[in-house]
């Protein structure tokens, strides 16, 4: 791959002794939750955990920080779930829970340090310091620990109140909205390790705020968060799968979308010695559209099959998957006129822009204003 | 030579446009924009919903159009063969040049073109082609070596033919994947019904009589198609959508459903739909017993059996209908079927009972709703989003059922009537809601019911009102007992009493609401709120007199007045009021018990393509990886006499091209200049 070629080359010839404690603990990890829970999986489910003990392994060799990012949410949901000793309202009762473990409580820490983030990037841009920078930074590491926790411990506190509410926790539009923070801000990072500049934390940072105002509003006003049970159509291993892929890719669009912001302003000789040069940039902006690209392709594809399963046809041109259609043609036109034409600058940029547009029509659009199959995340 | 003709100029120029860019991009964009169409217009409504949300004109506009369905027009049938077609061309005007490519190592690359790359360096010094060999072999480069005219040696390495790879798998998937959709798709039925083979069947008649040419045998392909089947029944067709009609579908075997299970969790929500099913097959006769659920279809002989639906299979019900012209009467038993209609005659006019669905839950959440969301203070809504779990108070209302009644004129009232009685503060009633347009919400009465938990004695009060031939007694007795109670002097008692027959006379007519109107058209302003009490506490007054003579009339035991029996009247007396008036029905029908018979709605598949779009959907998202994440880099190196060239380039001019170019620089120039 492309971005794993360079690692190849350098890195991955050495691997290190902590990436072998890593996945040593990860196939520890999987092995107890084979013990503990294998005789509930079927032969999917089994396979997801197999495929989930490769991927992260891969993950935490190919991004060197995932190995303390990983096993430090894991510990804290664990510690969570010792917490509750399996009574829900442990959550209410005990402190920690109450106000660092619980759910709720860590995915509100999520929202509070993201933001906190955003101001800080903002700050470290206009005073110019890398130390603020750097603060920002660890901000939204910490917010980020925050919300997998949180979403790991809200997959148990689901068993916790009834085992056949269980679920995890992709199934509506406020878990899915969780992970789309999550999975934004994890990419952003990546790409800020990766192309050695903290700046686009500015303009990255802001669609996440976006993101979190939403969950604040849907929790405070809808009380959106609580846990219900799953409705027979989701009921299936393909959840599991399909979801996260889909916002990898979402998550992608929306940084390329941002940068594609900063592009157009940098370009334009604003903030211009603040922020990276526009090609790297521009650069970051094609990776996240690529790989966002692939990851979207996938999860329209893994949709098709579940489909096919739930509704008796890989393709009922619903809304939804129409919308994921028009999606995907606006992606790949973009990326044949960059990679065959070789276009580059302004009208990749407001295409990006645009393309976000489309992508969160697609995403929540769709479900506040057409009706259809896909009718599981309504406002 | 040959000249070439206009004909031949043409084809080139066609062959041109349809496999560029420009074309495919443009495609690309109307395809997008096209697809917006059929999920902003609802697709596959009823033909005549879309008249009434567009009038007749705009209908016959977009029935032209094919907006209906968009997505198995003509029109957009063509885009998409047009998408077909253009990637093709594509894949076939670039494969010559790709292949060439791929096999190719370009040894003989002059000196000149090689330090015009832009990523070339001219080193001092130069080595043994085994050492240049085994590094660029040691960094994965396939690698070929030529002795070239002026003495040099030329390796070439190459590494990431993938990359050209995965042009080819993302395209030719792109094709796959739309043959394995127009496998699936109708397009032959489409084309049966142009030629006039196939004619959708537009009346509603049974199975058995569908015409053959609205028929399709068992060696259809493919199909998608749609059957309800109640318990203990069977069906051996589906019916698919076509238009304005339906064609039937027959099936190599026979589905019978034995059971349809529900369950839910205590939130109300459903759990579980599951059909228990048993599968005979026509030919040999076998049997197979199957359960199809939700996200678990069943597969037989290629067709695939989805849960799609479930409802009302037709349901025997046990009614209870008191004749509201004759309330006194007493209820007689009448029986029905959900999902059926039967005829009705009451009070010698003949009426339409059209029964519809019983619905045998109905979980509501019977919190106070203004508590939930406003009010609260920051700290209640913060403790409130702490927790993932809420207190929330859930009953189950019990059976419904819906039904119409319609006269012979053809116009209809629409009731939906609980069979549990609702209790309130201690009290029991039958609820009953009532509309005249289907559009309408239902708006609910509640009949009390007595202490034997019967609506006989509300019917009894209610056949009092009925009778106006008792007015002139229930208005004495009510003057009797004003003049007792001194409330009326002895001249008032005649205006009394006739004020009291006025008042039970309007409300017989309309209940509250004429009496109302009444006050609202004759009296002055500032009296109405005066006199509106007057009518009011007259009727709450002479209610009880009411029920005392209906008491005598039935032969009971003398009325005994207390708190807990005139709540009993004053309810009785708000339920009479929109009996007399909005009911709209001659009988009251109760649902006094049924026997749940459900149904399952099936959706039944076959379809041939599904393994080629999923094989195409395979090598897209190779494809796609190959092509974005296998680099295509190529090194020349060119050892000379004294120095050195190398070059490299790669399909991708990156941040990666220059790490990769500043490193087989530095490598190679220790290798050339000996210290490797």
């Amino acid at each position: 791959m492309e971005l794993v070629h360079s690692q190849l080359n350098t890195s991955q010839k050495r691997l290190d002794v902590f990436d072998w404690l890593y996945a040593a603990l990860i196939v520890v990890a999987a092995v107890v939750a084979e013990q503990q829970y294998g005789q509930y999986m079927d032969i999917y489910e089994h396979s997801i955990l197999i495929g989930s003990t490769l991927g992260l392994i891969a993950l935490g060799w190919f991004w060197k920080s995932w190995r303390w990012f990983f096993p430090l949410t894991g510990a804290l949901a664990l510690a969570a779930i010792a917490l509750y000793a399996g009574d829900i309202n442990q959550g209410q009762s005990r402190f920690f829970l109450r106000y660092l473990l619980s759910s709720q409580s860590a995915i509100m820490w999520m929202c509070t340090l993201f933001f906190l983030a955003m101001a800080v990037f903002w700050a470290a841009l206009f005073s110019r310091s890398a130390f603020l920078e750097q603060f920002a930074t660890g901000l939204t590491w910490a917010a980020s620990v925050m919300g997998l926790t949180g979403l790991f411990v809200r997959w148990d506190e689901s068993y916790l109140i009834s085992p056949d509410i269980g679920h995890i926790p992709v199934s509506n539009l406020y878990e899915v909205f969780v992970l789309f923070c999550l999975i934004t801000a994890l990419m952003y990072l990546y790409y800020a390790e990766r192309v050695a500049t903290r700046r686009m934390g500015a303009f990255v940072l802001p669609i996440i705020c976006a993101a979190v105002g939403f969950i604040l509003w849907y929790t405070f006003d809808r009380q959106a968060h609580e846990i219900q049970p799953l409705i027979p159509a989701l009921q299936s291993w393909w959840m599991k799968i399909h979801v996260p892929t889909n916002f990898i890719g979402y998550g992608a669009f929306a940084i390329a979308a941002m940068l594609g912001i900063a592009e157009r302003l940098v370009s334009r000789g604003v903030l211009a010695d603040r922020l990276p040069s526009a090609d790297i940039m521009e650069e970051v902006m094609y990776r996240a559209i690529a790989v966002g690209f692939l990851f979207f392709t996938i999860a329209t594809i893994l949709g098709a099959m579940w489909a096919a399963d739930a509704w008796g046809g890989y393709w009922s041109w619903d809304p939804k998957e129409t919308w994921a259609l028009i999606v995907w043609l606006n992606y790949a036109a973009w990326l044949h006129v960059r990679l065959v034409k070789g276009w580059r600058g302004a009208v990749l940029s407001w295409w990006a822009i645009i393309g976000l547009f489309v992508t969160t029509f697609a995403f929540i659009g769709v479900n506040m204003f057409l009706s259809g199959l896909h009718s599981y995340g309504a406002l | 030579m040959k000249t070439p003709t206009r004909s031949t100029v043409f084809w080139a120029s066609l062959f041109d446009l349809l496999s560029s860019m420009r074309f495919a991009i443009g495609l690309l964009t109307i395809l997008a924009i096209a697809s917006v169409i059929g999920t902003v217009l609802q697709q596959n409504q009823p033909y005549p919903n879309y008249v009434i949300e567009f009038g007749q004109f705009w209908f016959t506009v977009f029935e032209w159009l094919g907006l209906f369905d968009v997505y198995h027009s003509a029109w957009f049938l063509i885009l998409l063969a047009f998408l077909v077609l253009s990637t093709s061309l594509c894949i076939w005007r670039n494969t010559p040049g790709f292949l060439k490519e791929m096999r190719g190592w370009r040894e003989h690359a002059s000196e000149r073109s090689l330090a015009a790359m832009s990523h070339t360096a001219l080193l001092q010094g130069t080595g043994t082609p085994e050492t240049v060999q085994a590094y660029l072999t040691s960094q994965g480069f396939a690698i070929k070596t030529a002795q070239r005219e002026d003495g040099s040696t030329m390796v070439v390495g190459k590494r990431g033919a993938g990359n050209k790879l995965g042009y080819f798998f993302a395209h030719i998937a792109l094709v796959v994947i739309c043959i394995g959709g127009l496998m699936d798709g109708n397009l032959p039925l489409k084309i049966g019904e142009l030629v006039g083979t196939i004619r959708p069947e537009t009346r509603d008649i049974p199975q058995g009589q569908v015409p053959a040419e609205s028929r399709l045998s068992t060696s259809n392909l493919s199909f998608r198609g749609n059957v309800t089947i109640p318990e203990n029944s069977s069906a051996d067709v589906v019916f698919l959508n076509a238009g304005r009609g339906y064609l039937v579908q027959d099936l190599p075997f026979i589905i019978t459903l034995k059971k349809f299970r529900v369950e839910y969790y205590p939130t109300g929500m459903p759990k579980l739909f599951a059909s228990d099913i048993v599968i005979t097959d026509k030919a040999s006769g076998k049997t197979r017993e199957e359960t199809v659920k939700v996200n678990h279809p069943v597969h037989v002989d290629g067709v695939a059996i989805y849960q799609a639906s479930f409802g009302d299979g037709g349901s025997p019900l046990a009614l209870t209908a008191w004749n509201l012209a004759a309330p006194a009467m007493g209820p007689i038993k009448v029986e029905g079927r959900s999902m059926n209609q039967q005829p009705l005659i009451a009070n010698g006019k003949p009426y339409s009972l059209e029964f519809g669905e019983l619905r045998v839950f109905n979980i509501q959440d019977m919190r106070d709703n203004s508590t939930v969301a406003v009010n609260k203070t920051f700290n209640e809504l913060l403790s409130q989003a702490q927790s993932v779990q809420h207190e929330k108070n859930l009953a189950n209302a019990g059976p419904t059922i819906q039904f119409k009644l319609r006269d012979n004129q053809g116009q209809a009232f629409e009731y939906h009537t609980y069979m549990s009685p609702l209790v309130l503060e201690g009290r029991s009633y039958i609820v009953t809601g009532v509309r005249k347009e289907v559009g309408q919400p239902f708006s609910y009465l509640r009949l009390p019911l007595d202490q034997e938990g019967s609506l006989q004695s509300f019917m009894r009060l209610y056949a009092t009102l009925h009778d106006t031939s008792l007015y002139p007694e229930i208005a004495r007795r009510a003057a009797a007992k004003a003049l007792a109670g001194s409330s009326i002097s002895p001249e008032m008692q005649q205006q009394f009493q006739f004020s009291v027959e006025f008042v039970l006379n309007r409300f017989h007519e309309g209940g509250f609401r004429a009496l109302d109107e009444f006050v609202q058209a004759r009296v002055p302003a500032d009296k109405q709120a005066e006199v509106g009490q007057t009518y009011i506490k007259i009727l709450q007054a002479v209610v009880v007199d009411m029920m005392e003579i209906a008491h005598q009339r039935a032969g009971l035991a003398p009325f005994q007045l207390n708190e807990n029996n005139y709540r009993f009247l004053l309810d009785s007396l708000v339920a009479a009021g929109i009996l007399v008036r909005d009911y709209g029905s001659p009988v009251f029908l109760q649902l006094s018990g049924f026997e749940q018979v459900q149904a399952t709605g099936l959706q039944l598949t076959r379809s041939p393509g599904k393994n080629v779009v999923y094989f195409g959907s395979l090598i897209l998202v190779l494809g796609i990886l190959c092509m974005f994440y296998i680099r295509e880099v190529r090194v020349w190196v060119r050892l000379g006499a004294q120095d050195t060239r190398l070059a490299v380039s790669s399909n991708r001019k990156n941040r990666d091209l220059e790490q990769d170019f500043a490193r087989h620089q530095a490598r190679l120039l220790e290798i050339v200049q000996g210290k490797a």
